[in-house]
């Protein structure tokens, strides 16, 4: 109990460095974003009074102090109040977010978990034959393969597989002329538009959780109570992975935490290059357009999601690994 | 007490020189320290291969003039030739010859590797260093920053802030990749130190009166050099990756020559649909190559940091 309360007392303190964090950034830079940003909306039609102050207090104000500033901008945050999007004006920014977030947590949140499991498994295994030609071949080639940069992976499989093959669709979430919806057709659709994407992030991120498990097993399989399973004559394969695995996997959960932030900028740079209509191309689009409310608003959600992702697996730390509970 | 300077295999503070503030007299000199852990690296195939490749991207960066046929710059081609012998990775869609490029581009790529490298390697020995010796205030809230930076995806961070800087160019990329990317190193050099600081030759420095700066960069930084070298291979790898992330996306300024601007020229004049696909495999290989033997030689670094992970 100590220690999830600790955890929640220290997610909580991290939540609130975040968004201050996203608060300060616009209002250190150089000219005024929201200046900037209010005055491009003057081409695009009526705004309303609350929307440009919506805006103001995420950007920053000439008027006012910083603190009340600040204290403006929490209220905000927490009643998901961003203003409205330049790009696609006249649609709010929270309601772009909610279109965006499912495809992105779908796609990076599944291939996320496949690839720490299977690169966690071929960490046991490389490990296991250390020193071989499996070792040698594994390490090096998919040290190889995460050195790559996801979207130069991503922009080969499109050539290969889309546009030379034909195999799979080259660009979207789904297909012209549907709508999202739960229908089989449309799921079927998407799950056939995810395929290079969700490759793509597996491919790139497998390589981390392979090193990785492959370290913290060599460590694990030179401790004493290995050598005495060995001399009890127990099968390499169970002490493999119950003795070693169960011990070594600990402290790639807490590299989790590190890795997630790399997976998370990967994949939208992938989300670009396939044209996938979640966080990370809105992103882009907010980037390229220097819609600044909305690329506030979708740091600020992508951190947040980060950070409570990290929050969960150190609560679930907690749960494997009894000794850090006292 | 100088784990460095004594230690055989140690990466001597040469490597460290580029991170740490300038030390005493009696180790052995920076040269023969960097000669010694190159040839303990050398016996580690892995780190071999990678410093053999770091080594021709190198030489490609300073014999560019040299080597590249045409000047990168000159867009006096045709424009999307396949390979010939005039032009043997072919033209880019707007004229220039893509080997000539994809040469002249290791320049960029090499420059932020040292940079981002040196800078990131700063802070974080810095940050890691006086969070690890320093209890109290310093130590909490110094951690704290660390904890922070290493949970905020680096990315996004990036492209927001290059977003905001007025200007496009390699020195705004190297800024911010720097600002971005020292955590990792910080919270690895923090939990050494604050093992070794209770150590009997920390005590006995603390004893005969050595001030905080002291202890902390000459007393217990020597006995960290390979974990020194460790993060700025790391923070290395990192920043020649997200250079490209960045310019990719048109963060950096187009007209220079760089392998990431290559990319976004390519998927801006849309190269692939066109069947220009070496435009997009050239630099994107070089990239990864450059990146993946960066990390080979940590493999070394690690290996002579953790005698467990040395092969049998």
């Amino acid at each position: 109990m100590r220690y999830a309360l600790r955890r929640i007392v220290l997610f909580l303190l991290t939540l609130w460095a975040a968004v201050t964090i996203n608060f300060l950034i616009p209002r250190l830079m150089p000219g005024s974003p929201a200046e900037a940003a209010v005055g491009k909306f003057a081409g695009r039609g009526p705004v309303s009074t609350s929307q440009v102050r919506a805006i103001e207090i995420m950007l920053g104000v000439p008027k006012g102090s910083l603190w009340s500033q600040y204290q403006a901008y929490l209220v905000n945050m927490a009643h998901f109040r961003f203003g409205i999007s330049y790009t696609f004006f006249p649609q709010s920014v929270s309601s772009l977010i909610a279109q965006a977030l499912p495809w992105t947590l779908g796609l990076v949140g599944i291939m996320t978990i496949v690839a720490f499991s299977v690169g966690t498994l071929l960490g046991v295994l490389v490990a296991w034959r250390r020193g071989r030609m499996t070792d040698t071949v594994g390490t090096v080639g998919f040290t190889l393969m995460s050195a790559f940069p996801y979207f130069w992976t991503a922009l080969l499989l499109l050539f290969v597989c889309g546009f030379v093959l034909n195999w799979f669709p080259i660009n979207g979430g789904y297909s012209a002329g549907q709508t999202p919806n739960l229908s089989v057709g449309f799921i079927g659709s998407a799950a056939d538009h995810s395929v290079l994407p969700a490759i793509t992030i597996v491919i790139s991120s497998l390589g981390g959780w392979l090193l990785g498990m492959r370290n913290n097993m060599i460590n694990t399989l030179a401790e004493d109570f290995i050598v005495f399973a060995e001399a009890n004559g127990i099968r390499s394969r169970t002490i493999a992975l119950r003795y070693a695995a169960r011990n070594a996997i600990l402290p790639n959960l807490t590299a989790f935490g590190m890795a997630l932030g790399m997976v998370v900028g990967g994949s939208v740079l992938v989300e670009v290059v396939f044209g996938y209509p979640g966080v990370g191309s809105l992103l882009y689009t907010a980037v390229v357009n220097e819609d600044y409310p909305l690329m506030q608003a979708l740091f600020l959600f992508i951190t947040v999601s980060v950070l409570v992702a990290n929050f969960v697996v150190d609560l679930f730390y907690g749960v494997l690994d009894p000794r850090v509970r006292t | 007490m100088r784990g460095a300077g004594t230690r055989p295999g140690g990466l001597g503070p040469g490597l460290a020189g580029q991170a740490g503030p300038p030390r005493g007299p009696r180790p052995p000199g920076g040269l023969l320290v960097l000669a010694r852990a190159i040839r303990s690296l050398w016996g580690d195939g892995r780190a071999r291969l990678g410093m053999l490749t770091i080594l021709a991207f190198v030489l490609v960066a300073a014999l560019a003039p040299v080597l590249a046929p045409y000047s990168p710059t000159n867009a006096s081609f045709a424009d999307s030739l396949g390979p010939s012998a005039r032009h043997l990775l072919g033209t880019t869609g707007t004229g220039q010859d893509v080997l000539s490029q994809v040469l002249y581009g290791s320049r960029i790529s090499l420059l932020v590797a040292m940079c981002a490298g040196t800078f990131a390697t700063l802070i974080a020995v810095t940050v890691g260093l006086l969070a690890g010796y320093l209890r109290g205030v310093v130590e909490e809230v110094l951690g704290f920053a660390t904890n922070v930076m290493l949970v905020i995806p680096g990315l996004p961070l990036m492209i927001v802030l290059a977003t905001y800087v007025p200007g496009r160019g390699i020195s705004v990329i190297i800024l911010v990749i720097v600002l971005t990317g020292w955590a990792w190193g910080a919270r690895v050099l923090r939990s050494q130190t604050a093992s070794l600081r209770s150590r009997d030759f920390v005590l006995a420095a603390q004893l005969s009166g050595d001030r905080t700066w002291r202890i902390v960069f000459h007393e217990i930084l020597p006995n960290m050099t390979s974990l020194v070298a460790a993060s700025f291979f790391a923070a290395a790898t990192a920043g020649v990756l997200a250079e490209a992330g960045l310019e990719f996306l048109g963060l950096g300024n187009p007209s220079t020559v760089s392998w990431g601007t290559m990319l976004y020229w390519a998927q801006n004049t849309s190269a692939l649909l066109t069947g220009q696909w070496i435009q997009v495999f050239a630099p994107g290989l070089c990239i990864g190559l450059l990146a993946a033997s960066l990390a080979l030689v940590n493999f070394g670094v690690d290996s002579l940091s953790n005698p467990r992970l040395r092969e049998r």
